[in-house]
């Protein structure tokens, strides 16, 4: 692997930039494998890397039906926190921003993390009593949350209106550790990475069938181009978890939603944190290139198209407009959708199956992207130990009939 | 948005609509066990291509009625009231 650094870049610079090599190999499946991965997106990629960076497993694959980080890694918002109510989804995602803290040097690829703060917006009586409910719970767990009175609220984010609207902001909850990460460059590192480990990244490859053997448990899996050997097969794929796991005849507590973002024209550093209100529903932050970020909301139906509705859309823009007023008269440049998986607790799902050697990593809902190293670290060890880690022990499908919710629906309403 | 065609009102645009989840979910029984109650309760089909789903005509009628749309799509394959079987159609 080439590495990256100030040096190599001036070395290159000298001739031109004409001899960087291709940061992974374009693999061909192979006849067998120790684990093969189903999904290419940061998920996949990272649980690729770390069976084989932390586990020692020597031949792995990611099937990828498309090309890599084209599916939900490429289509979300980039917000990264981890100030959720409950103590299982706290350590969680805590797991995750820890691991993104040091991600960049970790891969030695810029993954651009960039902690600039997140602000949840209150606007009612309501919204003001949870967020400080989250903001205790989250000091008892060691999570850093703290409050912001509307005068703070605006000096921490100067394009804030806090005067008279519909819904004025009555203050708002800071996550100082969180921010955004620059979502491509998190499926490249991995990717970069795993392959300098030997992991076959295998694009264009879609699969078809999963083979069991007399036990019932994970043979082979047949693909768009071959079947594949193997005794371990990890499902990280997003929107279509469900129609993969029917596959192997496992019905899993999901349903796939299109999500709506969009980005503006680019513009001069003007918004300086992450803002998200889930009462009049819109998210916002300014990417390194100078596009205004913006996250809508889910359709109200299930679908695989990719894409939404207007209404929706622009709904979240009609916020924006009246959070944000010198907004009103920016274009905006690209919308587009991505399909997410809910669970019906709005908390994910990474675990083994009743199927032997077949694990499962969805439900990320509206919220994955943040998640994406905790979440790929903790499969890659359940993969590899066949048991869960601690943190993602709650994290069952077993959860739903045993009646142990982790309810993040009802403690975070809508926002993710 | 999608054009929705109400089986008592006719087309009417989405946001006159609310969406009522899959259709055809049947409640067991009070001897369900713990896994046919959690089926019943969480799992769904979640079927790419021809989904049979509940609508409700909130901002015109009010009622309940059913529909098969394509999620590949999202175009509507037949709506039907609520008590008649689904219709046999494909994506």
């Amino acid at each position: 692997m080439q590495r990256f650094s100030a040096l190599s870049l001036l070395r290159r610079g000298l001739s031109a930039h004409r001899d960087w090599q291709p940061q992974w190999r374009r693999a061909s499946p192979k006849d067998g494998y120790d684990a093969v991965i189903c999904g290419g997106g940061g998920h996949g990629l990272g649980t690729a890397y770390y069976l084989a960076a932390e586990h020692g497993l020597k031949r792995i694959a990611v099937l990828e039906k498309g090309w890599i980080g084209g599916g939900n890694t490429g289509r979300n918002t980039t917000i990264i926190r981890s100030n959720y109510l409950f103590d299982e989804s706290a350590a969680l995602y805590d797991h995750a921003l820890k691991l993104w803290e040091n991600l960049s040097q970790v891969l030695n690829y810029n993954v651009m993390f960039s902690p600039r703060g997140v602000v949840m917006l209150a606007h009612t009586v309501h919204d003001i009593q949870v967020l400080q409910r989250h903001i205790f719970a989250n000091k008892a767990s060691g999570v850093d949350n703290e409050w912001l009175d509307p005068v703070r609220a605006k000096a921490f984010c100067p394009p804030l209106n806090v005067g008279d609207m519909r819904y004025p902001v009555l203050g708002g909850a800071l996550q100082r550790r969180g921010g955004t990460a620059r979502h491509d460059a998190v499926a490249w590192g991995y990717a970069r990475a795993a392959d300098a480990l030997g992991v076959d990244i295998i694009e264009n490859c879609e699969l078809t069938g999963v083979r069991l053997d007399n036990a019932g448990a994970v043979a082979a899996v047949e693909t768009s181009r071959g079947s594949i050997r193997t005794p371990r097969l990890g499902v990280v794929a997003a929107g279509n978890t469900s129609t993969v796991m029917r596959m192997a005849g496992v019905a899993l507590p999901l349903e796939s939603y299109p999500l709506q973002a969009l980005v503006s024209e680019p513009v001069k550093p003007v918004f300086p944190c992450v803002v998200m209100s889930n009462t009049i529903h819109a998210y916002i932050s300014q990417s390194d290139k100078g596009e205004l970020v913006i996250g809508a909301g889910t359709d109200a139906y299930t679908s695989y198209t990719q894409r939404g509705g207007l209404h929706i859309s622009s709904h979240a823009l009609e916020a924006i407009c009246e959070l944000f007023p010198m907004f009103r008269r920016m274009r905006m440049l690209r919308s587009w959708g991505g399909i997410v998986d809910v669970t019906p607790d709005r908390s994910p799902i990474i675990a083994r199956t009743p199927v032997p050697g077949l694990y499962v990593n969805c439900g990320w809902g509206t919220g994955g992207f943040k998640a994406t190293p905790g979440s790929a670290h903790l499969f890659a060890w359940t993969m590899a130990h066949d048991a869960p880690h601690p943190i993602n022990a709650p994290f069952t499908i077993e959860r739903f009939s045993e009646g142990r919710l982790i309810d993040e629906a009802a403690a975070a309403a809508v926002a993710h | 948005m999608l054009l929705i065609n109400c089986p008592y009102c006719g087309e009417r645009p989405e946001p006159e609509f609310v969406y009522g989840g899959q259709a055809h979910v049947a409640r067991p029984g009070t001897e369900a066990t713990d896994a046919q109650w959690s089926r019943f309760l969480y799992e769904r089909d979640n079927d790419r291509g021809a989904h049979a789903e509940r609508w409700r005509h909130f901002h015109g009628c009010g009622r309940f009625f059913n529909a098969v749309r394509d999620t590949t799509t999202d175009r509507f394959l037949a709506t039907y009231r609520v008590g008649e079987p689904r219709p046999k159609v494909s994506a």
